[in-house]
This record gives C-alpha cells, structure tokens and sequence, in this order.
C-alpha cells in the first residue's frame, strides 16, 4: 500500500516521458490526477494511523532485497510512521496544488509535458526520500530529487545562464551527497547496519566518536540538500526553473529534506552533543545569511530564496536543539510550506501578469490590479514575520523560545540570532510587499497588470487558508508534538526544561522586533517611485546584493584553482607521462623514422610476429624443462 | 564437449560463413553477423541460467590435452566472476553489431572482414574468461591484440595507425612481462608439482617471497597496462579516439576488463603473498586513477577522449574494490565491472551517433540538442547519469559497494576516492550542458534524431542500467560466491563492525 504512494506518480513520469508527443494533450492532466491520487492514498493512510494506538502506528513494509553482499544488507524497505505522514501529506498535498496551478502557468510552454512529467518525477522520489527504511534507500531518494531539480532549474536550458545553474545545483548538492556517502560508510563501519532500525537500537553502544563523525557527515549533506552554510550557494540561481518549482522543490519540499534528515537520525545526534551544536550553529549562522541577502535583492524569487534559505535555517537550529526542538522544526517546515509555496506562487501570478518581469523594482501598487494575488500573498506575508495568529507566530516564536532555553552562552547566541533573525526578516518580506503591491506604480506602459486565472488563484487561496489555520492546529493541545513524540523524543526528559524567559515575554520581544522591522521597511520603501535600484549605496548593501559574496568566494577559493589543475594536469599527461612512454619508444627503436617503418611493415604482420612469440614460448619452455 | 567450448565457437562458426559470402553481399554480411551474435548471446543467457548460483567453484568445466609434452590443456571453466564477464561480452556484441550498422563502410579493408573480426574477437572474449589453464589463457590475451589492432588501425578514424601502434606496443610490452612471469612459474612447477599450467595446480605451489613478487609484478603490469591503472593508461584515449565507437565499446567495455579479469584470477589466486605486498602500492595507484582520471575526463575537449578518461577513472574503483579485500569491495568491483559495460557502451555508441551525425567530435561544436534531437539527448544524458553513478542507476550499487567495501579495511582511500563522485558530476554535467543544453548551435539545426534501429540498439542497455539499479541480485548471486571464495583463499574476512545491537541477530 506504502509503495504506490511512490508508484502512483512514477508511473506518471514514465508513461509522460515515454509516450513524448503523444501524451501533449493530456500528459498534464493525467499527471495532476496520479498526483491527487498520491495525495488521496496519503490521507487515506493518515486516517488509518490515527485509528491505531500510538506504538502500533509506524508501518514497515519490506519490498524485496536490494543490496545483499557478505553483512552489507539492505532491503529495499518502506517505513511509514509518525513523521513521515507529515511529509507525505505536505509533499503530495502542496504538490497536487502546484500541479493545478502548473496547468495554467505553463499553459503556453511548449514542453508543458515535460515539465509535468518532471514534477511527478519529484514527487516520486521526495517520498522515496521521506519513507525509505535506511539510510541507502533514503540516498535514492536524496540524488532522485537532486536530478529532478537539476532538469526543473534547467527546464529552459535553452539560455546559458539557466543551464548553469542547474548544473551548479547538482555539483554542490553532490558535495554535500558526499557527507551521506561517508555517514552511511561510517554507520556500516560502526553498526554493521545502514537502516534506521539497526542504527537506533545499537546507537547507544557506540562510541560518541563514530556517532559524532556520523553526525557531522549527515549535516555536510543536509546543507548541500537544504541550502545551509557553507553549501547554500545554489539556491538563489536555482530561481532560474519556472516559479511553480521554485515553490514545490525550492521552497516547501526539496529544500527542506535536510531537516528530515537531521530530525529522523535524532537517534545520532541526541548521543552526539557535539555535532548536535554544529548543527545549530550552522543554522543560525544561515537564518541570519539568508536574512541579510533577502534584504538587497530586488528579483523577487531571489528575494524569496533568500528568505527559504533563512527560515529553514530556522529549522535546522531547531533541529539542532534536540528533543525539544525537532518537534517545532517539523511545525515550522509545514507551516512554512504553506505560506513560502503561497508566496511564490503569488510571485508567479505577478510575473504571470507583468510579462514575466521579476525586479520589484518594477512593480508597484499591484494590490490593485490582482486583489487575490495581493491578499493571499498578504496572509503568506503575516505569517513569515509571525503575526499572531497566523502560522508562522506559533512555529517561529517556539523555535525562539527553545533557542533561548538552550542555556548559558549558547541560548543567548542562538537565541539571540533567531531574535535578530526575525527582525530581519520582519524587514525585508515588508520591503517585498511593499515594492510589489503598495508604493507606487513603477512599470512601463507595455505592461498589462491582471488577476491569474482561477486554476491559479485557488491553489493560491488554500495556501493560504493554511498560512493561517496550520499554526493554531499543530500547537492545539500540543497536537504535532504529541503525534511527533514517538519518533523524535521517545525518552524525552521533561523534568530538565528551564525557562529563560516566560514564552510570554519571549512573544512580546520577537513581536516588537517584527514591529521595528515593518516600520523600517515601511519608512523606506512606502513612497519608492525609483524603477532602479540606487546605485550609491554602502559597501554592506553591495556585498548583501552580491550574496555576501558567496560567489566570488567558491570561485576564487575552488573554482579558479581546480581549473588551474586540470589545465596543468591535461598538459602533464601530454607531455609527461605520454612523453615518456614515447620518447623511451623513441629511443628504443632509434629513431621516429625507424617507429613509422615499424608502423607500416612490421607491426602489421602482427599475426606471425605473435607466432614466433608463442613459439619462443615453448622453445624456452622447453629448454628449462630439460 | 562443454556448453563453453561450443558456445566460444559459434562465433567462429558465424565468421566462417561470412567467409564464404560472395563479394559485395554487405547487408547480408551485417545480417549475418547479428544473427550470430544474437545466437551467441541467448547461449549465453541460457549457460547463465543453468548455473549454479549456490556452488562457489569452476562450473562447465572441461579439460583436453592439447600439447602434453609441456603439460599444456586446453582447459576451461568459469566460476561467477568470470560468467558475469562472459555474460556481458555475448550481450554487448549484438548491441554492438546493430548500433554500428554503417561504421565498417570506408575502412580500410572490406565490411566482410571487419565482422569477420569482430566475430573472432567475441569468441577470443568467451575464451580468456573461460581458461583455466594458464598458457590458454596468455595465448587468448595475446591473440585478442590481432583483431582489435586491425579494428582499429583498418576501420578507425583521425590517426588510426599511430593509435593502433600505440595500443600495440604498451600491449606487447605488458605481455612479454607476463610470458617470462609465466614461464617463472612453470618452472617452479616443474619442480614441485610436475610440468603444468593448471591454474588449480599452480595456485597450490609454494614459492619464495622474493620469487612471488617478481612474479606477480609480471602478471600485474600486464593487467594494469590493459585496465588500464595509472600511469599505464595513454595508450587508451588515442585508441578510443581512433576506433569506431563500436570497437571502442568492446575494447573499454570487454577487453579492458580482461586486465581486472586477470587480477583476480591469476595475481591474487597465483600469488597471495605478494598480493598482501603490493596492495598498498596497488590502492595509492588506484586512488590516483580515480581521482586523476576524473580531473582529466572534466579537462577534454573531445567527447571520446572523455569518455576513455571517465573509463580510467572507473577502473581506479575496479582496482581499488579488488585489493581492498573485503567482500562487498570484491563483489563490488566485480559487478562495476559488468555496469561499467553498459554505461560505457551506452556513452560511446550515443557519443558515436552525435559525431557521426556533426562530423566532429569536438564538444564545442555541439549544442542544444535537447531541442533538435530529444531521443539522441535522452539517451547520451542517461548514460551519463549512469556513468556519475546516480542512485537507481545499476553503477550506483555498485560504486557505493567498492566504497564501502573499501571503508571497511582503508579508510583513507575510500574517502579520497569519494570525491571521485563530486569530480563525476562535473566530467559528465560538462559535455551534457555543451551538448545538449544552450541554443541550438550553427550546423545543428537540421541533425537527425535517432532511427529506429538505433532506439532498439540502445533501449536494452538503458533498461538493464536501471533494472539493476533497483535489482541487482540477478548479478550480484552470480557474483557473490564466487568473490567471497577468493577473499577466504587469501586468508581475509571482513572486519566486523565496532558496534554491536544489544539482541540483534546475524
């Protein structure tokens, strides 16, 4: 039954990516309808879980054996429990949506097909990732969704630019699939097992080192995966595939596999304080990153990569703060799912009505030409800056409130950045909503200005109603925490919470930061009637705009070098170990005259020579065996 | 008579009647040739069936004197390892014969000797798998040379002759190593336990350190030119830049392999002492391939040349899961093996139909084909997926079982090696964004997307890329007893893991 969750839309892709042309003209429905089915069966799942007592809820479903070499085994096994429903309803849920969407967005592409066929592919292999039983089996899934994002950022690899950064997207995802190679070689090493149930039951046996070691490794991976620091470079080009992915891959699901990751090997990290801090840090080190570059850009999807790139960063602290946190990181993903896959989808419906322009520069006073498209996006808006009692309130201002609980020097540094952090971006999605739909009108006459289309409005208008319904249900009675428990704390130690501060006074400050966010931004950008971005700004705004230099960094630091060494390398294979190889032949035969003669005569007559060789053979053969 | 003789001579039976085909009857010939090969194959499917997965040993076995003065037989036999190579030998000729309909016309020589070639080729191919006896098997390592030097110096393109020479020389060199290697032996068996060359026998003789070295680095050099391993590897990117991609396919898909082949079965059967010698040396060479391998593949401008660096890059992870000696690193190395057919054949048959179609082979001159032909697109872009090793591609298990297998025992060389996945992405993401993505280059506006007896060459070896990618066991139960048996030879088992579950079973 698990399995075609993940059949149901593979058969899409295939049947689209087989039947090319022939499907043009229904592909795009009939892969929206296998996604809807996905989604159906999910629920259907769901509702069976909540009928079964707690312990009884997880489902492990082994399919057949994979892998099967001396004690390296592994099943090609699905496990369907607590946490991951959570990501199959987001995945197939949102997915479904942004299929619908699609049919209208990509109505006049040429290869509407193809990109349907891709986004089942997705689909596909992003529950793969979420229900597969060991690490092997989620690494399927892990590269699945690298490559389906890798062919969606280049949908339209017809320009340079877009094939680039597809390809920047794989190779520094690839960096980071390299930690999961190493943590599933050390958990082989250390357990002699690579699923997540030979890992957890032996876990506490094993040394904080190996456990470490394999802690650290899955969080190199979950930064390449979910665009955290020092991997997160590719987000913002990754913009370059059509909006609705960037909402889907680069936004609700993909991008926050990382998260997943790190919250379903609790078992690792909770035994492995060390990498359980690095975790932490790298996300609060990314909230802040993403915050700060969301302020300077003016392409509204980068805008809102950045911000992607700074809530999961969010989630990641979360998760690097143990039991108490993983619960609150899963909330925040969810939720985050909804308003961030709203927003983009808004994005889309601004570009859709504006030919396709993304500077918000450009924009201005949209609120007026695409109501719809302005309240949804508004709700997604109140939820990221974390309006009670919209969504994002409840998640953010948890993680928060955990952050500060850490303790000591770590809760005032985390906490603090997750504070700042949401200042932050208080200010830059304000600057975002305010550029687009308010101020005043920026573009050019060519530019048309018009609501989307039904089939696009009302995924929109869902996403939204769970921008605001998703917080309040989730915290309701603890409801995602208790669901969550018995995979994430199942021995959790209640009795070891201090409280910094009251969750209160915790609210208050973070809403009275959000406060000085929004006016800031409301100072600066309410009457903006510039189309293009001032040109004598700061050296920090310029930085922000170059992405904090991300760029230049890996390309001084690893591009430029390493084509530096293959250049020398190509020449030293040329000249050198060939060159050698040649000159001794050279030298051996006398002269290049005498090698071409060899070439011509002698050589070709090979046969006989090798006769004479066997023959020489028995000849000695014989002789020592006198 | 065994199933393995006859069926090493139905290709010799197929090239006899195209012998006798009257001049100017090419399509026929071709026909004929593909009927053979089709045969051939089908036997080959059948002796896989009918083998015994559960038996670790020489299976099909059969032994004739053949000059007993000097105690030479002819003897045959395989064991796992070697029916998966022969497997992969008799499935690719077909795909070979049909995907290269039209690559014999303007050669050098006829269209008739061209498959006449070939076809002695694939029975060369089933007999140096299948010798058991050790001067057989060097006079099939020799003779293979023969045939490929005339593919390649009669039917290639660019400077075939040079090329062919080049593959020529390394390749005697390595094999006059190994004769006097050969002949040491023999000697020592002459001694010990009679004049032999039974591979059974002379695993059992006991020779001096000093001797075993010597020894194995004969056998060794020779199978590190073929391989090939670092640094013996320059003669490879001339010789599949000169050949047709079809002769390409076999000699970096088939004969290559021959030299890993050789590895196994004879350096560390023959020699077990000085095997444990050189695996240090032997590891350092292997990560150097792979990583060396790679950085030249990225730095190419030529599409084979890249694919022949990708290859040496591959057979690194080959060497490296044999001498890391641990079961999933052999069985790992072996099936690499087999999946590195496939994904090799699939690069250069597509990488062959693009070139033939532009006229160079230059990556530059690409572009954009993705658009104008989707087919051709898809199948080079899956075959380079299979070449990076992508999850649900057959590579991928097998890649992540030499590097697990190698984690086991040498850590280190295991994690340089990994990079090797990064470096990967970059050699083949390259060429498929020159190639395929970007605007439609000049002079490729009016390409021809693939035909249909094209898309029936190329849509077996992609589906056995991804049906192994999720379903390994039909080749891994092959290959498994028969791997595990040559680690215990040696004397190895695997490390077990530090940890142990309270109550967990195994």
């Amino acid at each position: 039954m698990i399995g075609y969750l993940i059949g149901l839309p593979l058969l899409g892709a295939a049947t689209l990516l087989l039947g090319g042309r022939r499907t043009d003209k229904w592909g795009h429905i009939l892969a929206t309808l296998l996604s809807g089915s996905a989604f159906g069966l999910g629920l259907k799942l769901f509702n069976d879980m909540l009928a079964l007592p707690t312990e009884e809820r997880a489902m492990h479903q082994k399919l057949f054996t994979w892998i099967h070499v001396g004690n390296f085994h592994v099943d090609a096994g699905l496990l369907l429990d607590q946490l991951s429903i959570c990501f199959v309803l987001l995945i197939t849920g949102v997915g479904t949506l942004i299929h619908i969407y699609s049919i209208a967005y990509m109505s006049h592409d040429h290869d509407r097909r193809r990109f349907f066929a891709y986004l089942n592919l997705f689909i596909a292999a992003m529950l793969l990732l979420v229900l597969g039983d060991s690490y092997l089996n989620l690494y399927v899934g892990w590269e699945g969704v690298g490559l389906a994002s890798y062919l969606l950022i280049g949908f339209w690899n017809q320009k340079p630019a877009y094939a680039t950064a597809a390809k920047k997207a794989f190779v520094m995802n690839r960096i980071g699939d390299m930690g999961l190679s190493f943590a599933i070689m050390i958990a082989f090493v250390t357990f002699g097992a690579v699923s997540f149930e030979g890992i957890k039951e032996a876990a506490p046996q094993a040394s904080t080192a190996a456990l470490t070691a394999i802690g650290i490794m899955l969080l190199v991976a979950a930064t390449g995966k979910s665009a955290q620091f020092p991997l997160q470079a590719w987000l913002g080009d990754a913009m370059a595939g059509p909006t609705p992915v960037s909402a889907l891959i680069h936004a609700a699901t993909m991008v926050t596999a990382g998260v997943y990751l790190i919250t379903r090997s609790n078992f690792i990290f909770d035994l492995a304080p060390d990498a359980q801090t690095a975790v932490a840090v790298v996300g609060a080190i990314t909230l802040l990153f993403g915050a700060l570059v969301g302020t300077a850009k003016d392409d509204i999807k980068k805008a809102l990569a950045a911000s992607t790139m700074s809530q999961i960063g969010y989630m990641i602290l979360g998760a690097g703060l143990g039991p108490a946190g993983y619960a609150f990181a899963i909330m925040h993903l969810l939720t985050h799912g909804f308003f961030k896959a709203g927003m983009f989808l808004g994005a889309g419906s601004v570009m859709h009505g504006m030919n396709d322009e993304v500077n918000m520069r450009r924009y201005g006073a949209l609120r007026k030409f695409m109501p719809i498209t302005a309240i949804t996006f508004g709700f997604g808006y109140l939820a990221i800056i974390g309006v009670p009692p919209f969504a994002g309130f409840y998640s953010k201002d948890k993680l928060i409130e955990v952050a500060l609980n850490a303790g000591g020097a770590k809760g005032y540094l985390l906490g603090g950045a997750a504070l700042i952090g949401a200042a932050i971006t208080a200010f830059y999605m304000s600057r975002v909503v305010i550029l687009t739909f308010f101020s005043n009108k920026r573009w050019d006459d060519n530019a048309h200005p018009h609501e989307s289309p039904i089939l696009m409005w009302l995924p929109m208008a869902i996403l939204a109603i769970g921008s605001i319904a998703s917080g309040f249900l989730f915290t309701k009675g603890d409801a995602l925490q208790n669901w969550l428990e018995p995979v994430v704390a199942p021995h959790a130690e209640h009795a070891e919470h201090h409280e910094l501060l009251p969750p209160l006074t915790v609210s208050l400050i973070a809403l009275t930061l959000v406060a000085i966010g929004v006016a800031f931004a409301l100072l600066k950008y309410r009457a903006e009637s510039n189309p293009s971005a001032p040109e004598n700004v700061s050296i920090f705004t310029r930085i922000a705009r170059k992405d904090l230099m991300q760029d230049a960094f890996n390309e001084a630091v690893f591009m430029r070098p390493g084509q530096a060494l293959t250049k020398s390398l190509v020449s030293v294979d040329e000249k050198i170990i060939d060159g050698a190889v040649s000159s001794v032949g050279s030298a051996a035969v006398g002269s290049g005259q005498l090698l071409r003669k060899l070439q011509t005569g002698f050589v070709r007559s090979y046969a006989a020579l090798m006769l004479v060789g066997i023959a020489l053979l028995l000849l000695a053969i014989w002789v020592v065996s006198l | 008579m065994s199933f393995l003789t006859v069926m090493g001579l139905l290709p010799l039976i197929g090239a006899a009647l195209i012998a006798i085909t009257g001049k100017g009857k090419d399509e026929l010939v071709k026909k004929m040739a593909l009927a053979t090969t089709l045969v051939v194959a089908a036997a080959g499917i059948y002796l896989a069936l009918s083998f015994n997965r559960s038996d670790a040993g020489l299976q099909f076995v059969e032994k004739r004197q053949w000059i007993p003065a000097f105690g030479i037989n002819y003897a045959v036999g395989i064991d796992g390892i070697a029916l998966v190579l022969i497997l992969l030998s008799v499935i690719l000729a077909p795909i070979v014969v049909l995907a290269g309909w039209n690559e014999a016309t303007g050669g050098r020589w006829s269209v008739k000797t061209f498959y006449i070639l070939i076809l002695v080729l694939e029975t060369m191919m089933i007999g140096v798998f299948a010798a058991t006896d050790v001067f057989l098997f060097y006079v099939f390592f020799e003779a293979m040379l023969v045939p490929v030097y005339f593919l390649i110096g009669g039917y290639g393109t660019g400077e075939r002759s040079q090329a062919a020479v080049k593959f020529l020389l390394y390749s005697l060199f390595g094999g006059l190593l190994m004769l006097a290697s050969i002949i040491g032996l023999y000697v020592i068996a002459g001694s010990q336990v009679g004049r032999t060359f039974d591979i059974g026998a002379l695993s059992t003789l006991q020779i001096s350190p000093t001797t075993q070295n010597w020894l194995f680095l004969g056998f060794f050099i020779a199978f590190a030119i073929k391989a090939p391993l670092w640094p013996f590897h320059t003669w490879l990117p001339d010789a599949a830049n000169a050949a047709t991609p079809g002769t390409s396919v076999l000699l970096l898909g088939v004969l290559d392999k021959v030299g890993t082949f050789g590895m196994i079965r004879y350096c560390l059967t023959l020699f077990p002492e000085a095997t444990k010698t050189f695996t240090p040396v032997i590891l350092v060479l292997s990560v150097i391939s792979i990583i060396y391998g790679a950085f030249l593949a990225i730095g190419q401008r030529d599409i084979k040349r890249l694919i022949a660096f990708t290859s040496i890059s591959h057979f690194g992870f080959i060497t490296m899961g044999i001498f890391a000696m641990t079961s999933q690193g052999h069985s790992g190395a072996t099936l690499y093996m087999f999946n590195h057919g496939f994904s090799t054949a699939a690069l250069f048959l597509v990488a062959g139909w693009m070139i033939s179609r532009r006229g160079s082979s230059t990556i530059a001159d690409f572009g954009g084909l993705q658009r104008v032909t989707p087919v051709m697109a898809w199948s080079f872009f899956l075959a380079g997926m299979s070449s990076l090793a992508l999850p649900g591609m057959s590579s991928f298990v097998s890649e992540f079982l030499v590097l697990v297998g190698t984690f086991t025992r040498y850590p280190v060389a295991a994690i340089i090696a990994t990079f090797g996945i990064v470096l990967a992405a970059l050699y083949i993401l390259i060429p498929v964004q020159k190639a395929l993505h970007g605007p439609t280059t000049p002079g490729n506006e009016n390409l021809s997307d693939l035909n249909l007896r094209e898309k029936i060459a190329i849509a077996p070896v992609v589906a056995v890329i991804i049906a192994l990618g999720f379903f390994p066991a039909p080749i891994l139960n092959i290959i498994n007893p028969a791997a595990e048996a040559t680690i215990s030879a040696l004397g190895f088992s695997d490390p077990a893991p530090t940890t142990h579950a309270a109550g967990e079973h195994k």
